[in-house]
């Protein structure tokens, strides 16, 4: 079966292997036969406002693609997985990157660049966990390159910011030809590589509610080595009262799941709850039971069940010790 | 359709008629003539392909030419100034910090980019930061004794104790 998403053609074998293979990639080319890695010509657009480009992506509906820091989309492109006739570059328009606090909001511009993350001073201070995750995505380079909109708008379960914005109970902001809407994070991701963003509409923002007193957060990721996608990975958020009680959690699963997971379950089982060894565990468990993952060359699903256990208490812990601190 | 872009490399301005689908790391090395930045995996993992655009350092086989427009790049060609050693190729020379020599030019390209934003990095530090850089000579100890050289050297520190480590 083949499914067409927008300007990516792909069938789901195909891209387990580039998922699998990352980087063993040159045995996959040996195994299917690609030996090109020069990617189908294109038109080139790179429009200096939001509003010339959305105009492009209404011209050119699905065979335009945009690029943000085309650390997904390029590879993919030189594998020929995926083939868009335009290329529409935001990276010229003004006004798309930046980390700020306004009205209760942490607000991140799209085009924010994951080291600009890493690094930000507001961040290390309010959202540990963006620390936690932007030294876990891919390496130095990469991260010098690749935004936070992109990451979120590709819908890839293997990313990694998809599971924390899901803790963070995050806003996706997307513009489109009748301005500005918020989508939140539990309606954005759809599917395979599939969002709630129209073709005509670009990620421009994420709003994150500012913690409050008591709030602790934090991400890791199993990964076989720097650069890999996540055998599983598990944000937490949380607040407790001073008597130990959760009065808001969120749980976020990376790569565990066909689409960014939500631990439903364990979250119910915390929420209201005083944090103990049981209900921590009772929480691991439930999130074992509810992802779905699929056995790969970076474990079984046994393995990856066992491991999500293993750091949704962990998470939990860590951000429970920050909300104490 | 073609795009005309102006770039400046090492210091030398170009203005180039490109294919869009063309990546920096082609136009270097095939257009430019810029060998020295090399191609390993072509897949954004090796590191090898590592270069400076505007003072970041960025993996050029997973960046196309026509993102480079109005940029300043600057290559392992452009590292030494007026035949002098650079305090890190001095540290790669003087510590063995290379085996084959082919992820040099890389591993260069990110200390460089390291050591601007933490002049004084530690161990640790030094090893995520070239976390993005294979070595399959897995020469990395001396690698990272040639960073720590270049850092104190850049720092006014004497350097004349760095025994290289042969295993």
């Amino acid at each position: 079966m083949i499914f067409k998403i927008t300007q990516i053609t792909i069938s789901p074998t195909l891209l387990n292997c580039f998922n699998d293979l990352h980087p063993f990639r040159h045995s996959l080319f040996n195994d299917l036969k690609i030996n090109s890695m020069i990617a189908q010509s294109f038109q080139y657009e790179s429009p200096s406002t939001i509003k010339e480009a959305i105009e492009l992506l209404q011209k050119h509906g699905d065979e335009a693609k945009i690029l943000s820091g085309g650390h997904s989309l390029i590879p993919m492109m030189k594998l020929r997985f995926a083939s868009p006739e335009y290329i529409i570059d935001i990276n010229r328009i003004p006004g798309l990157s930046y980390i700020k606090e306004e009205g209760g909001m942490l607000k991140i511009g799209a085009l924010t660049r994951e080291a600009e993350i890493e690094h930000s001073d507001l961040l290390k201070k309010h959202f540990p966990i963006f620390t936690d995750v932007t030294k876990l995505i891919a390496d130095p380079q990469v991260r010098n390159m690749g935004t936070i909109g992109g990451n979120l708008a590709h819908g890839d379960a293997a990313n990694d910011h998809p599971a924390v914005m899901l803790a963070l109970n995050a806003t996706v902001i997307a513009t489109g030809p009748e301005g500005e809407r918020a989508i939140p994070i539990d309606e954005f991701f759809f599917g395979f590589y599939q969002t709630a963003l129209q073709p005509d509409e670009i990620l421009t923002e994420i709003q994150i509610p500012v913690s409050q007193h008591g709030t602790g957060s934090a991400y890791h990721k199993l990964e076989r080595k720097v650069g890999d996608y996540a055998t599983a990975g598990v944000a937490v958020h949380l607040t407790l009262d001073k008597n130990n009680t959760c009065t808001s959690i969120g749980i976020g699963l990376t790569n565990v799941n066909p689409t960014p997971l939500r631990a439903s379950r364990s979250e119910q089982a915390l929420f209201g709850k005083e944090l103990t060894e049981s209900t921590i565990a009772q929480a691991a468990q439930f999130a074992s039971e509810d992802c779905s993952p699929s056995s790969d060359l970076r474990g079984s699903e046994e393995y990856k069940r066992a491991m999500v256990a293993v750091l949704v208490k962990r998470m939990i812990h860590k951000a429970a010790e920050r909300a104490k601190a | 359709m073609n795009k005309e872009i102006t770039i400046t490399v090492n210091g030398t301005q170009h203005t180039l008629e490109v294919e869009p689908r063309l990546l920096l790391v082609h136009l270097i090395r095939e257009v430019l003539n810029l060998t020295g930045t090399h191609i390993g995996c072509d897949t954004t993992s090796c590191g090898a392909c590592t270069i400076l655009m505007d003072g970041k350092s960025i993996k050029s086989c997973t960046v196309l030419a026509v993102q480079a427009d109005g940029k300043s790049i600057k290559t392992i060609e452009g590292v030494s100034a007026e035949g002098q050693l650079d305090s890190l190729q001095e540290g790669f020379h003087l510590n063995h910090g290379l085996h084959c020599g082919f992820c040099t030019p890389g591993m260069v390209m990110r200390a460089t980019e390291l050591l601007a934003n933490n002049p004084n990095p530690t161990e640790e530090e030094i090893r995520w930061g070239i976390s993005g850089n294979l070595c399959r000579c897995t020469g990395y100890n001396n690698i990272v004794k040639a960073i720590q050289y270049a850092s104190a050297k850049n720092r006014g520190v004497p350097t004349a104790s760095t025994e290289p480590e042969f295993v």
